[in-house]
């Protein structure tokens, strides 16, 4: 029961797919050239990947850069909304918790 | 020769292009995407490599054509992932235009700054929600989020979703949903058949122009009968439950004012919400640039001016409206932009005007009850960012010490993390004017999007790229 991608070989769009490779807190996790971060997580059955100052967790809520609620370390940047970052083939991804901010 | 430089490439800020450049300006057009559209026309990533991308798109053939005019142009200078993050005021001259171009959040983009003769704002709306019991649990998203994902990444975000808000967007969003074939399991319209009825129909002479949209909304609905997904009104998810993600939602029938109708809540099994409550404009730029706003949208004169010189609107940021009519009061907007005759344009002003009682006719019909307040329980999360709840507010603004907008915000840190207020804005203001306190002013962020330290201690302008 989890987000899931359309499978590129059914899809009415007829997708080529070129898969790509993440790493997310070191664990590799593979995905689809063109997919946002946001979108190669939720794909992989991650629905959160953040946790808030309350210590709950979070993930991907206005889906369009407007809340913030998604955002990771993309390498060396922090703070990325992954809604609106495009995954590149070989992105290390590091999940963040707000509470460590303080 | 008219330096027009348009922000927002959505239906607006693209039509507007168009009409400049039919009226011989130079056109500047920025968007924070890779590709035009925006949120209503968003197209698949071209890295998906799709040989049929129009089977999902909807009206996409007259957009495909605009696209192509505007980006071959010779005088367009289209600018793809450039974010503005600030606005320059100048005397008597549309302001100066300070933007980062470059991947989202990237660490080290290139600053631009574009001097305009005259500059177009479209930057569009994102969705409004309401705050409810288990509203920040993974699963519950945006509306927009879940269109956004469906179209422009086939991704359905859950495989039994329910759909619940106020507006005719459900539908379309309903049936993204079934084309990356989740089971919308129904659509809940909290207004009665009644309020959207009489909002719709009153002064009925004015809804002849409107058969084109009504079309579109009967093709969504028929397609929904079609798929067998119910549409109840009077209802709305009010709670969301799991441990640690949505396992399932409370619905309950409402009153016309949004308040609920005790004994009628009953649980679905559902792994994912969505949810859309009407849409906020986003008046940042607007408001940067010292427009005057007209209850929550841009005032705007019947040539799309603002109250700033050189400045005009267009879109969702002058009137919640819908994308037919966002691209009308574009080509109003980039044709004047342009130093066109307005006599050239008469059916456009004409559409645009059909097109703003439309859109005061959409408010009518699916206005926000204010009883959805009886929804919240102490510990509902207010401001998502700050984890900041009901409870917490309240005290602030029981207070008299604290009770002033500043103080409400200094006190709960409401509004104050990294969305800037943007999802928690509108329903702190509410509450605030419930409880007799003041009410902030919105939308005010002298940095309009995030810049990084180090991208502003190396600001090099290049101008008119």
């Amino acid at each position: 029961m989890s987000p899931r991608l359309v499978p590129g070989g059914t899809d009415r769009v007829r997708r080529r797919d070129r898969p790509i490779r993440l790493t997310v807190d070191g664990e590799p996790v593979s995905g689809v050239d063109g997919q946002t971060i946001a979108g190669v997580l939720l794909a992989a059955g991650r629905t959160a990947w953040r946790t808030d100052p309350a210590g709950e967790p979070r993930g991907v809520f206005c889906g369009i850069g407007a809340c913030f609620d998604c955002v990771v370390t993309v390498g060396a940047e922090r703070d990325v909304r992954a809604c609106r970052r495009r995954a590149r083939d070989g992105d290390e991804v590091r999940t963040q918790a707000r509470a460590e901010d303080r | 020769m008219t330096r027009v430089v348009i922000v927002g490439a959505g239906p607006a800020g693209l039509a507007a292009a168009d009409a400049a450049l039919r009226a011989g300006a130079g056109v500047s057009l920025l968007d924070a995407a890779e590709q035009p559209g925006g949120q209503y026309h968003r197209m698949l990533p071209a890295a998906f490599r799709a040989e049929l991308p129009d089977k999902i798109q909807h009206g996409r053939r007259a957009f495909d054509r605009r696209r192509r005019r505007v980006l071959d142009h010779p005088r367009c200078t289209w600018l793809p992932e450039t974010s503005v993050w600030s606005l320059e005021l100048r005397d008597g001259e549309p302001p100066l235009v300070h933007a980062l171009r470059g991947v989202a959040d990237g660490a080290d983009r290139e600053s631009v700054t574009l001097v305009p003769d005259a500059l177009v704002l479209a930057t569009g709306a994102h969705d409004r929600v309401l705050p409810f019991p288990g509203w920040t649990l993974p699963g519950v998203f945006t509306a927009g989020a879940a269109q956004a994902l469906a179209k422009g990444e086939r991704l359905a975000v859950g495989e039994n979703v329910v759909v619940s808000g106020t507006g005719p967007f459900l539908l379309p969003v309903a049936a993204s949903l079934s084309q990356v074939d989740a089971r919308v399991l129904a659509v809940f319209e909290a207004n009665q058949p009644r309020t959207v009825l009489r909002g719709w129909t009153r002064d009925a002479g004015e809804l002849v122009p409107h058969l084109k949209k009504a079309g579109e909304l009967a093709g969504y609905a028929a397609g929904q009968l079609r798929q067998r997904v119910p549409y109840r009104m009077g209802r709305a998810v009010v709670e969301a439950r799991g441990d640690g993600r949505v396992e399932e939602v409370v619905v309950a029938r409402l009153r016309a004012d949004w308040s609920i109708i005790p004994g009628t809540g009953r649980t679905l099994a559902a792994d994912a919400v969505c949810v859309g409550h009407g849409f906020t404009a986003q008046l940042e730029l607007p408001v940067a640039a010292g427009c005057d706003l007209a209850g929550d949208a841009v005032l705007v004169d019947a040539g799309q001016r603002t109250s700033r010189p050189g400045v005009f609107a267009a879109g969702e940021i002058t009137g919640i409206a819908g994308a037919p009519s966002a691209v009308d009061s574009g080509t109003v907007a980039g044709w004047l932009a342009a130093g066109g005759d307005p006599a050239r344009i008469t059916g456009a002003l004409r559409r645009r005007d059909r097109g703003r009682a439309f859109g005061r006719r959409l408010a009518r019909a699916h206005p926000i009850g204010g009883g959805w307040t009886g929804w919240l329980r102490p510990d509902t999360v207010i401001c998502r960012c700050e984890a900041v709840d009901h409870a917490c507010l309240n005290r602030a603004l029981a207070a008299p010490v604290t009770a002033g907008a500043r103080s409400v915000k200094l006190a709960t840190r409401a509004g104050l993390g990294p969305c800037q207020g943007r999802i928690c804005g509108p329903a702190v203001a509410e509450l605030s004017a419930a409880a007799g306190a003041e009410v902030a002013r919105p939308h005010h962020r002298p940095i309009a999007q995030p810049i990084r330290l180090g991208e502003l201690a190396n600001l090099r302008t290049e101008e008119n790229p």
